[in-house]
């Protein structure tokens, strides 16, 4: 099985995502709650959709869906899943990651502050803030984890992970997988860090960015989000599942297993937990930096 | 080389003669710029050639002590070279549309003799051989310099920075004169340096020399005074290739002082990342946004240092490929910064000649009315922020490839300091971009605006397709950099920078698969919304549909969570007159965010030096043939000891 089916599975898997968590939050609301493939259905309904612009916008306002969901398929080409190797798999490819990452925010961000809206650039300010400190906690997480396994590239970091890697070196990668839960759920927006549901509330950061695109716009935005999810999602399974030990088809399994039960995870969380106030989210995200410095320490030794 | 000497000559003459042409403004004006942009194209040509390896020498006799009047390029130079004849021909056309486009006011030719002569001036710096010579071209750029920046000398605050600017770099001369002093006791001639102390002496020398030029933190507080106060295109060849004069200089005496010890690479490693976070915090809390890139320039050359580091740390422990990747990371940054500071800055020059003003909060909604200025700005921006594919994210990412491979507590906390400054950045530029060029304008001040004419139009529209050219060449640029790398590192260095040039290839294609699927992914949603009705209305604002300028979020109200996050680092002083009463009339509010470093040591530590040289004054009585006994008595004493 080649790095594509990955890379396929990213692509029509990952709007699945965020049908999976809402389903579990309504499983914990005792609601039924919208299908599994609710976010499906509404991208094919925006993409069918016309636009509004408004008045104050520019062209950067049109081109950042654009240039986000361009820069999160290159991501998606950069993550290994199941076990083997991405389709563009290079020594160093983790910090073209985020620098892919850092794209998508750049654009988002000035297209919200295209609008001239007061709320849009309180997201933006937001989204830059935790951006900010969510980086280093990221690119150390995964620097412990290029020192503990010798790879250079995140499928040689993921891709070799097997049973003899975690008891080699538990406590670390359990630190980082922590660590990047913790980015994971930040870098999505979703509780403990924002609240996805509410996005008039003056708490958010992701929605309200994005508060003034629709039709088309929002579809590639939403697409973008979930593919974001998906590829972040799946570096932590890759860490937390030691998939080398399995067969290829059952890796692969067991991987999109790993994802959805990431998701489920990712509900169970929304549901029990209350969002932090927007003055704890640094701590929380700097926690999450230690741990990440902590796994790099022991790496040391 | 002979092309070298001409342009040398040529700018000098052409700096003069500006200078002499008192008459007709318009003549200076001519003059001054196209000697400097004639010189800089000539110049191009040797540089290009002295890349590849060689060395092309040049040697008169001085009849100056201890001085020899020899030039030379090798690889080192010509990389220095390249970079500062392109931006600085570049600001030359720019400055004839900057200073000729404001008639009435006084002759261009005395900036334009002042600029001639620091571009000459940074020339012979990079090509001088001898230490006299050395010194004395860093004499006359660090002057040149300091007349451009006060050009407008009529406003107190450009006097200010005119005076610390001043004070600063010659600080950094009387370091690099005991520098050069303690290295060359026998012969002032750079290929007969014995050094005569310890080489960990003349290291914390040449850092203090040299960085105070480069602006690493404490030793940059001249920078954020000086960049704003210049015309901009003076700003940018000073933020964009003369702070690098230090970097050069620093580079130069690596290469005299033989293998370093771990401390050295330790030590600019922790300089980078205190001076980096430092800089880019106060780049965040700053509402000028001249003021804003000079923290940033702050910011980059602390990337630069770190990249040094890890090489220097890597040539210690006996990784050479870490070493040769901390160095290309390091000198690819070089021209990274050197072309999109120098367009970033020539941007915000097209921003002040438009609005008038360089307050941040004032302004808004420019991209719709400067769009050539917005777009490349925004080129630029991403640059710097090190975005890919812009030149910035791959000359970071060698620095942290090369970090990521030594697993070691150096390259750790180079590798924090990169992952948070990286963000930071970022924040820095989008807040910088959307609150000039996006949104609304905040101010009355700012309608009317429009792009600059066709001289300071090109210079922009040239260097923002640079900065993308030049990221997508590095997998062909990094392997050639190998004769500047070896100069460097004493060790072969092709083999490595090729390996090296792999990774930097398939970022390339990432950046073009990329850059493929925008296009594709417009056209999609082009074809989607063709037939559809698109309509326009204002702004979402949650039901409230008369949202007016005002109630945007303005730079400072972008910048407020992180900079209350690192208050105790900020200060960031507010004042503010609250509402009052039923019906409060007038209320205002401002921040400043003065620099800690400036405010909490180095004004307090000249108050008391001041203070302490107090009773000199009492020798500064006015009587002149007190001072005329007090000359002929030394004279006396000194001829006694000399005799005795």
């Amino acid at each position: 099985m080649s790095g594509y089916a990955g890379l396929f599975a990213a692509l029509v898997l990952a709007p699945l995502l965020p049908g999976v968590i809402n389903r579990t939050k309504s499983f914990f609301a005792g609601r039924r709650g919208p299908p599994l493939l609710q976010p499906y259905f509404d991208l094919a309904k925006l993409l069918r959709k016309g636009a509004v612009y408004s008045t104050t916008t520019t062209w950067l306002f049109r081109a950042g869906p654009v240039v986000g969901l361009a820069a999160m398929i290159v991501a998606s080409a950069l993550a290994p899943f199941g076990g083997v190797s991405a389709p563009l798999a290079f020594a160093g490819d983790f910090l073209f990651f985020a620098g892919l990452l850092g794209v998508t925010r750049f654009v988002t961000m000035l297209a919200a502050l295209d609008t001239g809206s007061s709320f849009e650039g309180m997201g933006a300010s937001r989204e830059a803030q935790f951006a900010a400190l969510a980086e280093p906690a990221f690119l150390l997480g995964l620097t412990a984890v290029a020192w503990k396994t010798g790879g250079l590239s995140l499928s040689g970091m993921l891709g070799t992970n097997s049973f003899a890697t975690w008891s080699g070196a538990t406590a670390p990668l359990a630190l980082v997988c922590v660590s990047l839960l913790v980015v994971f759920l930040a870098e999505n927006a979703r509780i403990p860090v924002d609240d996805p549901n509410t996005h008039l509330e003056l708490t958010m950061f992701h929605e309200v960015m994005v508060l003034d695109h629709g039709g088309p716009d929002l579809a590639l935005i939403q697409y973008a989000a979930a593919l974001k999810m998906w590829v972040l999602g799946s570096l932590v399974v890759g860490i937390a599942l030691p998939v080398r030990s399995l067969a290829h088809g059952w890796a692969f399994a067991a991987s999109v297993a790993g994802m959805l039960v990431l998701c489920v995870i990712v509900g169970v969380v929304e549901s029990c937990l209350a969002r932090l106030r927007l003055t704890r989210v640094p701590q929380l995200l700097l926690g999450a930096g230690v741990l990440s410095l902590l796994a790099l320490f022991i790496g040391l030794k | 080389m002979t092309l070298l000497l001409v342009a040398l000559g040529l700018l000098v003459a052409s700096g003069t003669a500006a200078l002499l042409c008192r008459r007709s403004p318009r003549a200076a004006n001519l003059i001054g710029a196209g000697g400097a942009a004639a010189a800089c194209a000539l110049g191009l040509i040797p540089a290009v050639v002295g890349l590849g390896g060689g060395e092309a020498k040049f040697d008169l006799a001085w009849p100056v002590p201890g001085g020899s009047l020899s030039l030379a390029i090798d690889p080192l130079t010509a990389f220095f070279l390249l970079p500062l004849f392109a931006l600085c021909g570049l600001a030359a056309v720019y400055g004839a549309g900057y200073l000729g486009g404001r008639p009435g006011r006084r002759s261009p030719g005395a900036p334009w003799f002042f600029f001639n002569w620091l571009v000459a001036g940074m020339v012979v710096v990079v090509t001088a051989r001898n230490a006299v010579l050395f010194l004395l071209a860093w004499e006359v750029m660090s002057l040149a310099s300091y007349f451009l920046v006060t050009h407008e000398d009529e406003r107190p605050e450009v006097r200010e920075a005119g005076w610390t600017y001043l004070v600063a770099t010659h600080f950094g001369n009387a370091c690099l004169i005991a520098l050069f002093a303690l290295l060359g006791p026998r012969s002032l001639d750079f290929a007969d340096f014995a050094p005569a102390a310890p080489a960990g002496l003349l290291f914390v020398l040449a850092l203090i020399g040299f960085g105070t030029k480069a602006g690493f933190v404490p030793l940059h507080v001249w920078l954020p005074e000086a960049h704003p106060a210049a015309p901009s295109h003076v700003s940018a060849v000073m933020s964009g290739v003369m702070i690098k004069m230090g970097i050069y200089g620093l580079l130069r005496t690596l290469t005299w002082l033989g293998p370093p010890p771990l401390w050295w690479g330790g030590l600019l490693i922790g300089i980078g990342a205190a001076s980096g976070l430092f800089a880019v915090l106060f780049a965040l809390a700053q509402g000028d946004l001249k003021r804003l890139l000079a923290y940033s320039s702050v910011e980059n050359t602390s990337i630069i240092a770190l990249g040094l580091g890890v090489g220097l740390v890597g040539l210690h422990t006996g990784t050479p490929g870490v070493a040769i990747l901390g160095f290309a990371g390091a000198l690819l940054h070089v021209w990274t910064h050197a072309l999109g500071k120098g367009l970033l800055f020539l941007g915000a020059g097209a921003v002040l000649h438009a609005t008038g003003t360089r307050e941040m909060d004032r302004l808004g909604g420019l991209s719709r009315s400067m769009p050539l200025t917005s777009a490349t700005f925004l080129v630029g921006a991403a640059a710097v922020a090190g975005l890919p594919p812009l030149s910035g994210f791959f000359s970071e990412f060698l620095i942290l490839y090369g970090a990521v491979q030594h697993a070691g507590l150096h390259s750790l906390a180079a590798m924090v300091a990169l992952a948070l400054m990286s963000g930071l950045a970022a924040a820095v530029f989008v807040r910088a971009f959307g609150s000039v060029f996006l949104g609304a304008a905040r101010d009355g001040t700012v309608r009317g605006a429009h792009d600059p004419g066709a001289a300071m139009r090109a210079p922009l529209a040239i260097l923002a397709p640079a900065l993308l050219v030049l990221g997508l060449a590095t997998p062909v640029l990094v392997p050639a950099l190998a004769p500047v790398v070896e100069q460097l590192v004493s060790l072969p260095a092709q083999r490595d920078l090729d390996a090296a040039s792999a990774p930097l290839a398939v970022v390339v294609l990432g950046s073009v698969v990329l850059m493929a699927l925008v296009a594709l992914i417009a056209g999609g949603r082009r074809l989607l919304l063709a037939g559809r009705t698109v309509g326009s209305a204002v702004t979402w604002d949650c039901g409230y549909a008369h949202p007016t300028a005002r109630m945007q979020y303005t730079a400072s109200s972008f910048a407020q969570p992180l900079t209350a996050l690192f208050g105790p680092v900020l200060r960031t002083r507010e004042t503010a007159d609250a509402p009052r009463g039923l019906f409060p009339d007038a209320v205002s509010f401002a921040t400043r965010t003065p620099d800690a470093v400036r405010e909490r040591v180095w004004r307090p530590l000249f108050a008391h030096v001041s203070g302490a040289l107090h009773a000199m004054h009492r020798l500064q009585h006015g009587r002149l043939h007190l001072y005329v006994i007090s000359i002929a008595l030394t004279l006396v004493v000194l001829l006694l000891w000399r005799l005795s």
